[in-house]
């Protein structure tokens, strides 16, 4: 049995999920003062009536880490940083301390300038005199080499025990975004700590053994554990738990798709490619910084069911803001779903009004009211579809480095649409008909983003790198620091990286048939010098892509709520 | 971090070919040179956008280049692909996607000359004349000074544009008696119609930092006044750097990109530059930070020391020597042209022209025209030590209907035999004939 919960903005939805079968949901506001006791009480209510010992997994989308960063409360974080040589990156808003140290390694990772031991005292005395709570060293080309990074934490360890090193945020290549990485990993770790140890706690007193894993916004999941020490990766899950969702209650296909979800005041649109959803480049931007934690692609556009629909210079205008909710259901100002009430194709709790409500729109703007409630619609949907001509169109420019890969010139192309939200049953013929493609929505979208938390697989991404001439074997993401040994060829290094990734699904308890982690990229170049040594420089890429632990089937039998 | 000049890069380092798995034209060449710029997060900089390159077709390399025994017989799709890059790269600036652009593309094309057998230095297609031919065709007539700062003389760009007096070629370069390919003498200064729109600025070994700056200073920087360009181009080879293999100068990134701030070039290429640790990296991050007008003070080679490579006051003599020759000529250039060329009707040269990288040997005899309504059209009668034998006929841009007439006339007149080539370049009307 699967609990998943889900912790929006507004609502905490919980579902709870046997062989692939829903079998309770329950929706609650959230208490903005009591994260943890929103999630207590949503878990409660699910397994009222079921066996404990019958529960394998608890999964969690939380938005504790999310809500600390957007809201500024934070730990006093202390930052070292050793530039180097290159740009000169302003970093202004990396809490309480940024203290610099002196000292480079160039961009194979070989030691250019030591650290100086001294500097390192007098930061420290520095960060105690702050005082900082936990602190974040970064170094340039530290996923090349994180000695440095190594020794700035050996030498402060006895003093603070939440030390965030930017090496093991990620292995991809980017300074300043490391720097924002680690700030952010070290800003939140006391945070997600508390609210981690609330959970075991509560957990081992209801007597539940079941791991407890949490959603990331690339569409998997880490185990609490090790979420302790990279809380950042747990950061805005909300579209991850959505198109997970979806990726649930859709039927599969291995062809180019897009999903939208449509709430009430915003569409997220997402992409797939092959079945595969498209990820962020380098990583998600929370809070107006940009990062290297990892994240399926979306794009939120201020288009929603309750969006504001008023005529602007004899301009029909949707969005991008709501103000309250449509006539239809209550509220003052018309809205696409009024739209929909008006075309008899959703029913509202007040449709009179609604209908008079538009009706007196089209009236002062010398329209026929059901060509506006029409007009209405086709805009809205007409929107979609330009937004999601331009993400294709921005698709298609990401960088490639082979010739291979250039002349392959991979175009997306949408075969699908996937829909879920309030307006979807309501919308999808008008959408199927302006994005020409067919439109297909599932049951059940109410709590998609708990079903979402509850069936996603442990996701992970590592980058290696062996450089035989100066014998390493580097892997970042798993603090992997050794000698190549044997591991000199490309397929070798290959089959290291795969055993390395297998490894960590076992952790976080996959069983065999469920190991699914592949190559995304691997290279191996000839480092010639002075040419007669031939020596290897191999990179190469590894991940779990997002999947399902199972498959949910709708038998067409009722669900408890 | 906001760019000033938005700066488009296309960036493509090819990581699946090379010329052979050890030659300095590998997979690897351009890889810690990304890896530099990828570290530095140059891609989050406002105004710093990536491109992929283009491809460019054969139609392109025909209106530049008189390949034998046609295009897809001597160039890979590689050299399609960097061209197109530079294609890219005039796009980007001539349709004001962006301010300037950096075309970051293996393999390089400055010694690829008019007639193309094969490979010479590295080079088949010239990159920067196969985009300049491109872009002169979508956006029409433009004025332009490519300004090669390869260690390298330019030979190719040379050759392409040596009757052009709409191209300005600048080439500064390590004195041939003491590098490949041996020539950029000072007095091989163009042809009868663009005579003085050549300049070659040969510097002697060990030139540093401060010669650099002189030369651009008191030759480059007063003679681009004058041209008064559209487009400035730098052929950024960077090969001078203190850490090349192949060559012996002493210039840094921090002088590579203070060049580039001074010179404010609208177009960068890269070409040379085989330092793929210890130069490119740093030379091409300076190089980027100070087209897009950004602080490049931080650039610095990790083994770098201003000591060690300030060049000897020899070399200073000598390099201020040669600039104010250098510029002498160019004042003077009418002068010179009467004394060279007199009055007569055609201006033959005659050359070998060797091909060090595909091993062929080259005799041409190239023949211009001297018109007073144009710049004349011209020939070029060619055979290898490998028994090919080919004849180009170039009409120009602007070309009177006399040349062009004659052009035609001539490519109908000669006679072709067994596997031998007769080409016409029309480049005023974009037309390329072969039989
Ligand atoms: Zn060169
Ligand atoms: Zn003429």
């Amino acid at each position: 049995m699967i609990i998943g919960i889900d912790m929006g903005g507004t609502n905490i939805d919980g579902v709870l999920i046997r062989d692939g079968r829903l079998i309770k949901t329950v929706k609650n506001p959230v208490d903005r003062n009591d994260y943890f006791y929103s999630i207590w009480n949503c878990l409660a209510q699910l397994i009222e009536d079921v066996n404990k010992h019958d529960i394998n997994r608890i999964q969690l989308s939380t938005t504790i880490c999310t809500n600390a960063i957007v809201e500024d409360n934070v730990s006093r974080v202390g930052m070292i940083l050793q530039p180097g040589p290159g740009l000169h990156w302003e970093f202004d808003r990396l809490g309480e301390e940024i203290a610099y140290i002196s000292g480079s390694v160039d961009h194979r990772g070989k030691l250019v300038k030591a650290i100086v031991r001294n500097e390192l005292a007098e930061i420290k005395r520095r960060f105690q005199a702050g005082p900082v709570e936990s602190i974040a060293v970064v170094t340039k080309f530290s996923t090349r080499n994180p000695e440095p990074e190594q020794q700035v934490k050996q030498f402060l360890r006895s003093d603070y025990s939440n030390i965030t090193l930017g090496h093991t945020m990620s292995g991809k290549l980017n300074f300043p975004r490391r720097v924002e990485t680690a700030y952010l990993n070290a800003a939140v770790s006391q945070t997600f700590r508390t609210f981690a140890d609330y959970i075991q706690q509560a957990l081992l007193q209801e007597g539940i053994t079941a791991p407890v894993y949490i959603l990331k916004a690339d569409g998997g999941t880490i185990d609490l554990v090790r979420a302790i020490d990279k809380p950042v990766e747990t950061i805005l899950s909300g579209p991850a738990a959505s198109f997970m969702g979806m990726t649930a209650l859709l039927e599969q296909a291995q062809t180019d798709q897009v999903l939208l979800d449509i709430g009430g005041t915003t569409t997220d649109i997402f992409v797939l490619v092959d079945g595969i959803p498209v990820f962020e480049p380098l990583g998600i931007m929370i809070d107006g910084r940009k990062t290297l934690v990892r994240a399926i692609f979306s794009q939120s556009i201020g288009l929603g069911g309750d969006s504001h629909v008023r005529f602007e210079s004899g301009e029909l205008k949707i969005g991008p803001k709501r103000l309250d909710r449509a006539v239809a259901f209550g509220g003052q100002h018309i809205t696409p779903s009024d739209a929909l009430v008006y075309l008899g194709k959703m029913p509202g709790d007040f449709p009179e009004k609604s209908k008079v409500a538009l009706e007196v729109m089209a009236q002062n703007h010398g329209i026929d009211p059901v060509m506006l409630a029409e007009r209405i619609i086709h805009q809205f949907c007409c929107t979609i579809d330009q937004t999601i001509q331009q993400i294709l169109e921005r698709f298609h420019q990401v960088p490639v480095y082979t010739i291979r890969e250039l002349l392959q010139d991979r175009k997306i192309k949408p075969r699908s649409v996937g829909l879920i939200g309030g307006p979807a049953k309501a919308l999808a013929s008008d959408l199927e008909h302006i994005l020409e493609l067919p439109v297909t929505y599932p049951q059940h979208y109410q709590v998609a983003n708990a079903i979402g938390a509850a069936l996603a697989k442990p996701t992970m991404e590592i980058n290696l790198m062996i450089d035989t001439e100066r014998d390493v074997l580097l892997i970042p993401e798993l603090d992997i620091h050794q000698t190549p040994g044997q591991y000199i060829d490309l397929s070798k290094a290959k089959w290291f990286a795969l055993d390395r990734i297998k490894a960590a699904e076992k952790n976080m308890g996959l069983t065999d048939d469920q190991l699914e982690g592949e190559i995304v990229e691997a290279n191996s170049f000839n480092m010639v010098q002075g040419y007669y040594r031939v020596d290897k420089n191999i990179r190469v890429k590894a991940q779990i892509r997002p999947g399902l632990l199972q498959r949910l089937v709708d038998d067409g039998q009722g669900v408890d709520s | 971090m906001t760019a000033k000049n938005k700066l488009g890069l296309i960036l493509f380092p090819a990581f699946d070919w090379a010329i052979s798995p050890t030659h300095p034209e590998r997979e690897e060449r351009l890889l810690y040179t990304q890896d530099q710029i990828m570290e530095e997060g140059i891609e989050d900089i406002e105004g710093i956008d990536f491109y992929n390159p283009d491809i460019a077709t054969v139609g392109d390399v025909d209106r530049v280049h008189f390949c034998h025994p046609d295009v897809e017989s001597v160039v890979t799709k590689s050299h399609l692909i960097a061209a197109g890059g530079v294609m890219k790269a005039f796009d980007l600036v001539l349709s004001h996607q962006a301010d300037k652009s950096f075309a970051l593309v293996r393999p390089p094309g400055h010694h690829a000359q008019r007639v193309v057998y094969g490979d010479r230095g590295f080079c088949i297609i010239n990159i920067e004349a196969v985009g300049l031919a491109y872009a002169r065709k979508k956006y029409g007539d433009l004025r332009v000074a490519i300004i090669d700062t390869d260690c390298h003389h330019g030979d190719g760009t040379e050759d392409i544009f040596w009757n052009d007096p709409d191209t300005l070629v600048i080439s500064f370069h390590q004195d041939g008696r003491t590098l490949y390919p041996g020539t950029g003498a000072m007095t091989d200064m163009g042809g009868p119609g663009a005579f003085g729109y050549n300049v070659n600025i040969p510097l002697p070994p060990g030139t540093g930092d401060e010669g650099f700056r002189h030369v651009l200073e008191h030759v480059v920087m007063p003679i681009l006044e004058e041209y008064k360009p559209d487009l400035i181009i730098n052929s950024a080879g960077q090969d001078n750097h203190y850490t090349d293999p192949l060559t012996n100068m002493n210039f840094s990134a921090q002088g590579y990109a203070a060049l580039n701030h001074r010179l404010n070039p609208d177009i960068a290429v890269l070409e040379g530059g085989y330092s793929i640790q210890g130069a490119l990296p740093y030379v091409n991050t300076g190089i980027i930070l100070a087209m897009a007008g950004l602080d490049y003070s931080g650039v610095v080679e990790p083994d770098y020391s201003l000591g060690k490579w300030r060049q000897s006051q020899q070399v200073t003599r000598q390099v201020h020597a040669i600039s104010q020759q250098v510029y002498e000529q160019w004042k003077n250039k009418q002068i010179l042209a009467r004394h060279r060329f007199g009055s007569d009707k055609v201006i033959t040269r005659q050359r070998q022209v060797y091909y060090d990288t595909a091993g062929i040997m080259e005799t041409q005899s190239q023949e211009f025209m001297v018109c007073h309504a144009c710049t004349g059209f011209n020939l070029v009668r060619s055979r290898n030590d490998r028994g090919a034998r080919m004849v180009g006929i170039t009409i120009p841009r602007k070309a009177c209907s006399d040349c062009r007439d004659e052009g035609y006339r001539l490519f109908e007149e000669v006679k072709i035999t067994g596997s031998h080539t007769t080409m016409l370049q029309d480049v005023d009307r974009d037309i390329f004939l072969r039989k």
